[in-house]
């Protein structure tokens, strides 16, 4: 695991209390040789209870707000409690885009 | 729900904005002579939004307009037709899905919105998705109520006014 993964789990650990975390680095799908630029997440946490999913996202951008700044450039995610990944039925993760070259900090 | 009077109040706020950084039309076309400032201007057409679709407005000015200037507003890289990113693509390709009245701007032609937008909403990343005036998420919350059926009831909810 790259440096910036394990500095993402640690932040969900710490700061959502995360009781499940699926982190994909995705980076080469995208643009250039850079890796640990795009992640595809999962992350379950009781937190997330009661709360909609913008503000859920909200969470986890706070939490990674360091990643973000430090070179993470896209991040899609799934955001659950755990009743929610409980009653999941195959996998939640996100089925990721394929890059369309415009990249870049955002 | 006034969204759609708050709409037609402020109708001609930008031609689509989804513009490319080129040339607005009709700015460079004409290698005539320079038009005369006649008393009566010539009637300027829809399309004829300033460079980057904001033109002199201050971002944040522009952005509040932005956000209310139709029912859906599509904050993207590119354009729904040719877009630049793979989350963008998803978004809009959703939205156009259900057939709605959709306002894009492409924030790669204007670096200040492409950063404003991100602190207006308090959101990280594009593409941005406002409905209604309201915030509603970026690519993956969109698909997940596209897939859920939120996003219909949404939409449906609107159009009924």
């Amino acid at each position: 695991m790259g440096p910036l993964a394990t500095r993402i789990h640690t932040a969900l650990h710490r700061e959502l209390a995360a009781e499940h975390i699926e982190l994909v680095d995705e980076s080469h799908m995208h643009s250039g040789p850079a890796a640990e630029t795009h992640f595809n997440l999962v992350v379950v946490s009781e937190t997330f209870d009661g709360k909609r999913l913008v503000a859920r996202q909200r969470l986890v951008y706070g939490a990674l707000a360091a990643e973000l700044r430090d070179g993470v450039h896209a991040l899609t995610m799934k955001t659950l409690t755990p009743a929610e990944f409980s009653a999941a039925a195959g996998p939640v993760a996100n089925v990721s885009p394929a890059c369309r070259g415009g990249s870049k900090a955002d | 729900m006034g969204i759609f009077n708050r709409v037609k109040r402020k109708l001609p706020v930008v031609g689509g904005g989804s513009g490319s950084p080129s040339t607005p039309p009709g700015a460079k076309a004409q290698p005539g002579p320079a038009r005369p400032q006649a008393a009566t201007p010539p009637p300027r057409p829809a399309s004829a939004a300033p460079a980057g679709g904001r033109g002199d407005k201050a971002v944040d000015e522009f952005l509040a307009e932005f956000v209310q200037s139709k029912p859906v507003v599509l904050f993207m890289k590119g354009s729904p037709q040719m877009p630049m990113c793979g989350f963008s693509a998803n978004a809009a390709g959703i939205l156009l899905s259900y057939g709605v009245d959709l306002a894009s701007f492409d924030v790669l032609s204007d670096p200040e919105v492409r950063q404003g937008i991100k602190d207006f909403s308090q959101w990280p990343t594009i593409p941005q998705i406002y409905i209604g005036g309201e915030f509603v998420g970026g690519s993956d919350i969109l698909m997940q109520m596209h897939q859920s059926g939120e996003l219909k009831e949404m939409l449906d909810e609107l159009a009924a006014g």
